[in-house]
């Protein structure tokens, strides 16, 4: 399988030598990542990468380990979004136990959960890692563009922000432990069931919750409307999506089958059994990143890239469960004009309604008396594998587990969000390069733009790079003129032929 | 005519005849940290994290009979400096890894590492290569977390009457073994029912598939630290 190469990719070999511009690292994202940018004599952009530096290996250290040590350990792979990991893992272990139906209180104390997860991590995100851009602008003074600054000049929003991030930690620990890194979720079941205290506690938070998050929806589509030629448009690609659909076709974070579509919004697969993953989805390595390149395997990497999250999710889903985030999402479709919104500032509309969601359904659920049932685990006929597929913050998230007979696991492959995106990330980069940076002085405003682009997607350098022994490393020496005059590494069979300027 | 005593930081603690100071301290409800001590075994010393003062001379409490006059420091500075840092090198030298660890919360190492206030490694780690033994269809062993404590072969010795555990090698080379050829717990005579599998005050030898049931808030030192449960024995809380 050969990388074709996407355009600004990587230079042309021909160009001579070209200036070398670094973001590293990143910030306002989770985990550690940088950009580089090769520009020629003319401050034209020949080559823009972003670069996923961290270097993990859960994948490997998970082998040999015992099965039910391993959604608890998985976790730690993120801070910020533990709760999808350890689900997704869990997840995958009900099978292995033969758990082919939870018990009600297990089902939904662990949708409760994974619920309180995506409501913080999306405030967390659109409060205080966005919000600086948008409401003071992609290039506003660097020293005020951060969540103090958003505290000083609207702190209001602020404040709203801080809360419905510490109610999300608050259903978390309630159902964990723990409000980060708990040990809720057992294969085949969850370890503790909700009190009516503790029930009655969320409830007399919730409609508040609920009252901001509707004002977060508000918000990002004040902004829309305030530029929409920036928010339409700005490092805007097409590309498929995918994400998974619960029953009836509606948005579900927890659970369902996959669902792809193409960039017009026409099914290219639907009702995808997750244990099939690997049917529908093929990863790239390439050379110059710990991240890999997953696509759609019946399309190919050069077309077969997909977005995944919240843009995804609202897009691909017929509808939502709950009646105040469905009139948003209704709103937001015909934001589209009969068209998928491929925008990556869109992605905070799109956020902003799976947070109201979230906060509705969690809502309902806290009305609900299976949340305080005794019933807490069950299992059945034992297996050795399984596949656990959950819709994380940032994206649709695989854990994949092999387990031998004497319960040790042999074989773990996880796909998370932000490696789904990461194609869809650096063509962003690109776009952004391109339009605003071509033929211009540099200026750290500008340079934010790229990082505004990357935001959008929310990734999660961390998670995404959990691998080992899967990523070819090259180590290149170049002279003063750019010229490869020493290279250490195995080069992959799939790695992009034009690299040498990397 | 009056009880026997000895001065312990200072206080009079009474004792009968025949008590280590451990036994009169844990009579009292005085805490004195402990790893390879257990009430229900003969002592043997060998952690040496119950170290006092008698008289002037470092001495094991659990091993050391009570004497009528004796004065007898534990709860002070230098000692539990010595004790942090005895726990430090237990840390390092094994793969104690908390955050995954099913003991969590149930670990008396662990415990007893908040409870010294123990807040680095300090030293650097030996990051060990122990595959774990998961032979057995009930039980697992991971030596990645043993502290050569002893419990385990000294129950198996005296109660199971199995000796299916030993210590082998010298110094930093000693480590856990079974009793069996192929050198797999299953190829011994261990069984889930037996005290061995009981005692482990760490993570090593762990009932299969049980991990993490007990939820956060309900584990044993989630209740109260462990100065403050002289005198209950492991295995016996209520949970939640």
């Amino acid at each position: 399988m050969a990388s074709t190469g996407f355009a600004l990719e990587s230079a042309a070999s021909d160009r001579g030598k070209l200036r070398r511009i670094a973001l590293d690292p990143l910030s306002r994202v989770e985990g550690h990542g940088k950009v580089t940018l090769l520009l020629d004599d003319d401050d034209q952009v020949q080559q823009a990468r972003l670069h996923i530096v961290e270097f993990r290996g859960f994948e490997k250290f998970i082998q040999g380990r015992p099965y039910w040590e391993v959604p608890v350990m998985v976790q730690r792979l993120c801070g910020i979004c533990p709760v999808s990991h350890h689900l997704a893992a869990a997840k995958a272990l009900d099978q292995v136990v033969g758990a082919d139906h939870l018990p009600p209180t297990a089902e939904k104390v662990r949708r409760l959960m994974h619920t309180g997860q995506i409501l913080q991590s999306h405030a967390l995100h659109f409060f205080h890692l966005s919000s600086p851009d948008l409401l003071f602008g992609f290039d506003s003074d660097a020293g005020r563009r951060n969540i103090v600054g958003i505290a000083a000049a609207y702190p209001e929003i602020a404040r709203q922000g801080v809360l419905l991030r510490r109610f999300g930690q608050e259903v978390i620990r309630l159902t964990a432990g723990k409000r980060v890194h708990g040990t809720g979720a057992v294969p085949g079941g969850v370890n503790r069931a909700l009190s009516r205290e503790e029930r009655a506690g969320l409830l007399a938070e919730i409609y508040q919750i609920i009252a901001w998050s509707r004002q977060a929806v508000q918000l990002v589509k004040r902004l829309h409307d305030a530029d929409p030629e920036l928010y339409d448009q700005f490092g805007s690609f097409r590309s498929n999506m995918l994400s998974i659909v619960g029953a009836s076709g509606v948005l579900d974070f927890y659970d369902g089958r996959l669902r792809a579509r193409d960039a017009d919004g026409r099914m290219l697969a639907d009702g995808v059994d997750v244990r099939n993953y690997a049917e529908l989805i093929s990863e790239e390595v390439k050379p110059w990143s710990y991240m890999k390149f997953p696509f759609l395997a019946a399309i190919g990497p050069q077309a077969g890239w997909y977005k995944v999250g919240p843009l995804a999710r609202v897009q691909n889903c017929d509808a939502i469960a709950t009646p105040l985030a469905e009139a948003e999402r209704h709103e937001f479709i015909d934001h589209g004009r009969g068209q998928p919104i491929h925008a990556p500032l869109a992605y905070h509309w799109a956020r902003m309604i799976e947070m109201l969601h979230a906060a509705e359904t969690i809502k309902d659920l806290l009305h609900d008396d299976d949340l305080s049932g005794r019933e807490l685990v069950t299992s059945g006929t034992r297996r050795h594998e399984g596949v656990g597929v959950i819709e994380a913050p940032r994206g649709t998230l695989i854990h994949h587990y092999r387990v031998g007979d004497d319960d040790l696991v042999t074989m773990c492959n996880l796909i998370v969000s932000t490696t789904h995106n990461n194609q869809p990330m650096n063509e962003a980069v690109r776009r952004v390069a391109r339009r605003y940076l071509n033929g211009r002085e540099l200026s750290e405003g500008l340079l934010n733009h790229i990082e505004v682009a990357i935001r959008c997607f929310d990734p999660c350098l961390s998670c995404a790079t959990h691998a080992l022994g899967k990523m070819p490393l090259q180590l290149e020496l170049q002279d003063a003129s750019g010229r490869v005059i020493g290279r250490l590494g195995a080069t992959p069979a799939s790695a992009s032929p034009a690299d040498s300027t990397g | 005519m009056n009880a026997a005593s000895l001065l312990l930081d200072g206080l009079p603690l009474p004792f009968s005849p025949g008590q280590t100071i451990m036994e009169a301290a844990t009579v009292a409800g005085i805490f004195i940290p402990h790893l390879c001590h257990h009430p229900e075994f003969k002592p043997q010393g060998s952690c040496k994290l119950c170290t006092v003062k008698a008289n002037g001379r470092y001495v094991s409490a659990c091993t050391m009979p009570a004497k009528d006059g004796m004065e007898v420091e534990n709860n002070s500075p230098d000692l539990n400096d010595k004790r942090r840092t005895l726990l430090q090198m237990l840390f390092v030298e094994g793969n104690h890894f908390c955050p995954s660890c099913e003991k969590s919360g149930n670990c008396l190492l662990q415990a007893l590492a908040y409870e010294l206030e123990m807040l680095t490694p300090h030293f650097t780690q030996f990051y060990p290569d122990r595959p774990v033994d998961a032979s057995h269809p009930d039980v697992l062993l991971d030596f990645n977390r043993c502290v050569l404590c002893e419990l385990c072969v000294r129950a198996s010795r005296d109660v199971d009457r199995k000796n299916v555990f030993a210590l082998s090698g010298r110094g930093i080379g000693k480590h856990l073994i079974v009793n069996a050829e192929s050198g797999r717990l299953a190829d011994t005579g261990f069984s889930l029912s037996d005290k061995a599998a009981h005692v482990c005050p760490v993570g090593v030898i762990l009932e299969k598939r049980q991990g993490f049931k007990e939820p956060i808030g309900c584990r044993r030192y989630d209740l109260q630290p462990i100065g403050m449960q002289v005198g209950q024995r492991p295995g016996s809380e209520e949970g939640c």
